[in-house]
């Protein structure tokens, strides 16, 4: 197990990193294809400055990274990252799936009117 | 399955799952709010989880650990957020060292639950964030220790006969 001692300014940077629209947009947009700064600024109808700082905070979080072509500054969504975290939230969906059985388990026991306690072969 | 609806979005390391029950939304309310049922579905049959502190008000500390088939321990804190019986609790959740203690070196991720009601079913929203991917990371490694996942190996034991 990878021990990671977190900081507060690093969560930081990850909460600001995704707490906006725009940036978790980039993110998506830029999954297949490389995007240039300037490009983005386009469709995003905002300053080149504007997008290189959205893209600086992505960049920070590990959720992009860029490279330069000529004159143009390439931005491309860092997919192993994404990969990684897709990977885990499958996990925490199982896990949480889980919970739920019992859960409902637990709402279902009510209708009954007798109260199985924990039995190994619970009736159908 | 009661399960509707799963999102998943990588990109905000966040999971909400939405399911319904055809209970009345006190009851499935009881069951997040009362730690003896809590301690019911909290933890997989391999860990059960007993909850030891329970103070579910805004700034209340709950605490609790989950027992591993070998008698051995792993323990567990939540900060309340937000609470508003029936509908809404908001809490953080994290490690805590054997004392209980709240360990502020390990990852903490915020887990908010919604209930609504709709006609004689309760819909229930859980949203699950996790600050970054390390911290996702480190905590399912330690839910997979804890048996979090025990029963999902279970099914596909199952699968595979």
């Amino acid at each position: 197990m990878v021990v990671c001692t977190l900081t507060d300014e690093e969560v930081d940077r990850l909460f600001r990193a995704l707490a906006d629209r725009t940036r978790r947009d980039i993110v998506r947009g830029t999954m297949l294809d490389d995007a240039s700064v300037s490009a983005l600024a386009r469709s995003y109808d905002m300053s080149f400055a504007a997008v290189q700082k959205h893209v600086a905070v992505l960049e920070r979080a590990e959720l992009v990274v860029k490279r330069r072509s000529g004159r143009e500054q390439l931005v491309r969504c860092n997919v192993d990252t994404v990969r990684r975290a897709q990977q885990l939230l499958d996990q925490l969906e199982s896990i949480w799936r889980d919970r739920l059985d019992r859960f409902e388990q637990l709402l279902a026991e009510d209708r009954t009117t007798t109260t199985p306690l924990e039995t190994e072969n619970p009736t159908p | 399955m009661t399960v509707t609806d799963v999102r998943k979005d990588p990109t905000a390391l966040t999971m909400e799952i939405v399911s319904e029950f055809s209970a009345p939304i006190d009851r499935v309310w009881q069951l997040l709010a009362d730690p003896r049922q809590l301690e019911r579905w909290w933890g997989p049959p391999t860990h059960p989880a007993t909850f030891t502190d329970f103070d579910l008000t805004p700034n209340g500390a709950v605490a609790y650990f989950m027992t591993g088939p070998d008698g051995e321990q792993y323990h567990g804190w939540w900060r309340v957020r937000a609470v508003e019986a029936p509908n809404l609790l908001e809490v953080q959740d994290g490690f805590a060292d054997d004392e209980g203690e709240p360990n502020p070196d390990l990852p903490v991720n915020v887990m908010r639950i919604d209930l609504a009601s709709e006609g004689s079913t309760t819909r229930m929203t859980i949203r699950s964030t996790f600050p970054t991917l390390d911290a996702m990371e480190q905590t399912l490694s330690m839910g997979a220790e804890e048996g979090m996942l025990a029963a999902l190996g279970q099914i596909d034991a199952i699968l595979a006969e």
